[in-house]
């Protein structure tokens, strides 16, 4: 193997791919932008989401539930019914999200310690939106019974659950959706400059030119290769600086720990962005490959919806994908404060993948060609 | 006469030219067929928010009637796979290595504080990583914590009522099952993909190998020349719909309460603007490389996130809510949740295909002054 060899190439791919000032922005400014605008965006929190209430008792008890909710900052009563059909096209039109419906008996029977139903009625059309708005819904109110009980000098129940949540203690989902967002714009970038570098010296001709100059295969790859490492590199630590700065996600583990996870994953990317490359003929091939790749690997590597919610035949399928094994680590390191051993199991498989396929791109160059 | 029917053979030839081209390379069709069966069984299938089988710790110092009648409760929810433990360090252990998501833990006074009537908290600790997860989680301990309290009581003949019960009535998602909206939504995403990445690819070749120039000089006008552009892609793109809501129906089950037509109006009028964002791409960046770069940078991620399609927009703070505004999958996504689970609501439907069809027409002026600069 021959150093200046894989210097020259590396030289030429960079320039190659900085030369152009379209090509630079688009490597530069839009995972910067997105970082910000999808950190804010993806969020699973519930604030201030729209509701209605539709009170028919006019006792005091209502008035205090009712006073509860409007003290809650994730719902905002928007709107009181007057009565039953307005709740209809409320729910329809996406005005608001539910509407409690407070029957007229109810402060009489909570006064007569009967137990009384408050009705209701939730908009399921995202589901998982509607879960958590009546899981808090169901907070405030069993907060409500058990304050009701003990004013009432009835004995409520004697057990409580003193429930604490470890790593997240305020489960803001920020926490857990930002150091996705570094594995998925690491991704798409690395993806983006290594997938198509064969493959437009391929439909450019060049390809064949390079493969009977003095360059080895081996040297090929390396060259091609290291633009993908180094601008992946370069954008992880900016992105992960800004985590830090900017939204004040605690780095509790080693960042050794880290950093030997994202050179892994920087490999792995690489080399499925050169195997697509090396496969396909055309550009246009090669882009469209990479999608192909990309949404399944972002889909399933438990960066919006967890793995485990898969069926088993779907988690298998996610043992193939980098991202997996990268998001833990991310997460672990950051919110967990995890270490080396720990993380083992995840360094592992990434460095299985990168092997094969910078193995397989590599034979392809030479067993591929037109 | 004469000259509309040459018209008609100009388009005509470019619309053959256009569907050959699609025709021949095995990527474009793939992407318009294989995608949507690839994801829709990956999100059908593969992506669900519904945890079910939890698997939690629960760690009882001193087992006894109470505390196992407590983890019985565990053990009937489908919802948990209990794994015991007889003391909490080796749960708090097991937690951190991601054996279990959370951990119930009875001291070993437990049941005698709950006999003597004292207070006998129960402790709980949830892994918070993921919170959405840990949210629903506790959701569910609660409930069966509930469902414990209530069957205590009555065991001991002191029925236990609540001053106030939630009834709740789910509307158009009776079991909050979510493969019901994220199968409506993700067609949203595969027709964004179909229509501006491909279409932004293929155009973008014509620019960079010259033959668009070629084009401009025969007597083909541009509105013929984008009218034959687009046909081909957007036939293409409504098979590719079609075929989702075939398999959104009689797949995965998800019940189409609008019309069908309707959905069809909507889904055309998407496409469309897909499209044009797909052309406009290609004339911005006159290469495939930062075409290709722009169309995955500028379609399939804010699809993803800023559409509603998984993120609530109105829990977003109102600068990005604003942002989503530009995003067209925004609308689609209200309309095509509304459309297969809740019905024709016209208000929702009417004012979000306003908004498509403003989009529609920024994009058509955009596209149709930038095709005219680019001839000069």
């Amino acid at each position: 193997m021959h150093l200046g060899h894989i210097i020259a190439l590396a030289i030429k791919e960079f320039l190659a791919l900085l030369r152009d000032r379209r090509s630079r922005m688009v490597l530069i400014v839009p995972p910067i932008v997105q970082l910000l605008v999808f950190s804010f965006a993806a969020t699973y929190d519930l604030n201030n989401v729209p509701i209605a209430i539709y009170n028919q008792d006019t006792g005091s008890v209502s008035r205090e539930l009712i006073s509860r909710l409007e003290g809650s900052p994730n719902f905002q009563i928007i709107r009181t019914v007057s009565h039953e059909g307005e709740i209809a096209s409320l729910v329809d039109n996406r005005d608001v999200l539910l509407v409690l419906n407070i029957g007229p008996r109810f402060s009489a029977d909570m006064l007569r310690g009967i137990s009384t139903p408050v009705q209701l009625i939730l908009d399921g059309r995202n589901s998982n939106t509607a879960m958590t708005a009546m899981n808090y819904l169901r907070t405030i109110l069993l907060d409500f019974n058990s304050n009701w009980m003990k004013k009432q000098g009835q004995a409520g129940p004697k057990t409580v659950l003193e429930i604490r949540n470890w790593y997240n203690e305020n489960l803001q989902s920020r926490w857990f959706i930002v150091p996705g967002i570094v594995g998925l714009l690491t991704l798409v970038v690395t993806l983006l400059v290594t997938a198509l570098s064969v493959a437009r010296e391929r439909e450019a001709g060049t390809f064949d030119q390079l493969l009977v100059t003095p360059i080895r295969p081996v040297e090929i790859l390396i060259g091609k290769a290291i633009p993908g490492i180094v601008v992946g590199l370069l954008e992880s630590t900016v992105i992960i600086i800004l985590m830090v700065v900017l939204f004040k996600i605690p780095l509790r583990g080693d960042i050794g720990a880290l950093y030997l996870g994202i050179v892994l994953f920087l490999l792995s990317a690489t080399g499925v962005g050169l195997m697509i490359s090396a496969i396909s003929v055309t550009q246009q091939q090669a882009i469209l490959g990479a999608f192909l790749f990309m949404v399944p690997a972002v889909i399933l590597s438990g960066f919006s919806t967890p793995i485990a919610n898969m069926p088993e035949v779907v988690q298998w399928l996610t043992y193939l994908d980098p991202l997996r094994y990268f998001l833990i680590i991310v997460r672990g390191v950051f919110l967990e404060g995890d270490s080396y051993d720990l993380l083992f199991n995840q360094y592992w498989p990434m460095l299985i993948i990168s092997i094969v396929t910078l193995a397989f791109s590599g034979w392809l160059f030479r067993h591929r060609m037109y | 006469m004469n000259k509309n029917s040459t018209s008609r053979m100009r388009l005509l030839g470019m619309i053959r030219k256009e569907t050959w081209q699609i025709l021949r390379d095995p990527s474009s069709i793939s992407i318009a067929f294989v995608m949507p069966v690839v994801l829709l069984f990956l999100f059908g299938y593969g992506v669900s928010l519904d945890a079910k089988h939890i698997p939690v710790g629960i760690v009882i110092e001193q087992p006894d009637l109470a505390s196992r009648s407590l983890a019985g409760s565990f053990e009937r929810s489908e919802f948990f796979r209990p794994v015991y433990f007889n003391a909490i360090q080796a749960a708090k252990t097991a937690l951190d290595e991601r054996e279990i998501e959370g951990i119930i833990w009875m001291r070993n006074n437990f049941s005698a504080n709950l006999l003597s009537g004292q207070q006998a908290p129960i402790g709980v600790i949830v892994n918070g990583v993921d919170s959405n997860q840990a949210n629903i989680t506790r959701g569910y301990i609660q409930g069966a914590w509930l469902a414990w309290l209530t069957l205590y009581a009555e065991a001991r003949g002191r029925p236990l009522s609540m001053p106030i019960e939630l009834e709740q009535r789910v509307w158009f998602n009776a079991a909050l099952s979510s493969r019901l909206f994220l199968v409506p939504g993700l067609i949203a995403i595969i027709m964004t993909l179909i229509g501006s990445l491909l279409t932004a690819m293929v155009v973008a070749r014509e620019w960079e190998r010259g033959t668009m120039e070629s084009l401009m000089v025969t007597p083909l006008r541009i509105s013929e020349m984008l009218v034959g552009k687009l046909i081909p892609y957007f036939v293409l793109g409504l098979g590719g719909m079609l075929f989702s809501v075939a398999l959104a129906v009689w797949q995965f089950e998800v019940p189409l309460r609008g019309s069908f037509w309707l959905l069809v109006a909507c889904s055309a009028l998407f496409m469309l603007v897909a499209l044009l964002i797909g052309l406009l791409i290609s004339i911005v960046s006159k290469s495939q490389f930062v075409a290709g770069q722009i169309a995955i940078i500028v379609t399939f991620l804010p699809a993803f996130i800023l559409s509603g399609f998984l993120f609530d927009i109105n829990s977003m703070p109102a600068p990005i809510q604003a942002i989503t505004h530009l995003v067209p999958a925004r609308y689609f996504v209200a309309i095509l949740q509304t459309l297969f689970l809740a019905g024709n609501v016209w208000p929702v439907i009417l004012a979000n295909m306003g908004a498509l069809f403003l989009m529609l027409v920024f994009f058509f002026a955009l596209v149709w002054k930038k095709s005219c600069k680019r001839l000069e």
